[in-house]
């Protein structure tokens, strides 16, 4: 498996550490109900399809990939640096 | 104060075999760069005296033994020059935390091949190419400073380990290269 990192470019996976699914990335505002928080914590889809998560380009650039890959295909369709993203 | 010496971290040495010379260089002071929000124009300003600019992505550039290596995001490493007083960016000394490793000859090519996970052959890793990369399972800067030549920085306290690691490479290379088929 290999990732287009937006600043290094194509990279081995052993390059990258896989953190989560982008769920990670919306954080429940303070004072949200407790269902949002345990959705943001422990509830995970499982898709066959498209998913969407987040791996840490450890030995390259140091930075925080949102990943966009499908699980039945193993196609990584895209690869977006989370910082300056728009929420 | 007392005058205190600074040591490298391998003493300087070398080695060569094979038509591939490994080497502890001194590249002079080491300072990072990294740029505040908004602070690109005032680091400009800031290295302007030295003729450099911040790198893009994957680069290097030089001028006058000076060294300016791009190492991430809005990041960069001045090597060999001490760094003009400058706004808009955090610059810290990391003289003392890194080595330096100087890697060249025909088949120094086939030796980093056996260690880092990127194509470094002369038409993907061009001269003036700088990368973040691995050597095995330590973090490197890579740098593509010749045809035949190569400068690695590591951690200072990993040293020791990417030179056994590079000299048993170069080792290895050297044995295949003598054995006839």
């Amino acid at each position: 498996m290999r990732l287009t990192c937006p600043l290094c470019g194509e990279r081995d996976r052993r390059e990258f550490y896989y953190y989560g699914a982008e769920d990670y990335l919306h954080r429940p505002s303070e004072g949200a109900p407790l269902a949002e928080w345990d959705s943001y914590l422990h509830l995970r889809d499982n898709p066959a399809g498209v998913t969407k998560d987040l791996w840490y380009h450890e030995a390259g650039c140091s930075q925080w990939l949102l990943v966009t890959r499908n699980t039945v295909t193993h196609e990584i369709s895209s690869v977006e640096m989370v910082a300056g993203r728009k929420a | 104060m007392p005058e205190l010496i600074a040591k490298s971290a391998l003493e300087g040495r070398s080695l060569t075999l094979g038509g591939v010379t490994l080497a502890e260089v001194d590249v002079g002071p080491i300072t990072s760069i990294a740029l505040l929000p908004g602070g690109a124009k005032a680091v400009a300003k800031g290295l302007k005296p030295l003729g450099l600019s911040m790198p893009e992505p994957n680069s290097f550039a030089e001028k006058k033994g000076a060294r300016i290596v791009w190492t991430g995001r809005d990041q960069a490493f001045l090597t060999g020059a001490d760094c003009p007083d400058m706004e808009g960016a955090a610059v810290t000394d990391q003289s003392d935390g890194w080595a330096v490793l100087a890697l060249s000859g025909a088949a120094a090519v086939d030796v980093l091949a056996r260690w880092v996970p990127v194509d470094v052959r002369l038409a993907a890793f061009p001269v003036g190419r700088a990368l973040r990369t691995q050597l095995n399972h330590m973090n490197v800067i890579l740098l593509r400073s010749g045809d035949y030549a190569f400068e690695i920085m590591v951690f200072r306290s990993m040293a020791r380990t990417a030179w056994h690691e590079l000299e048993a490479a170069t080792h290895m290379v050297a044995a295949r290269a003598g054995v006839k088929i």
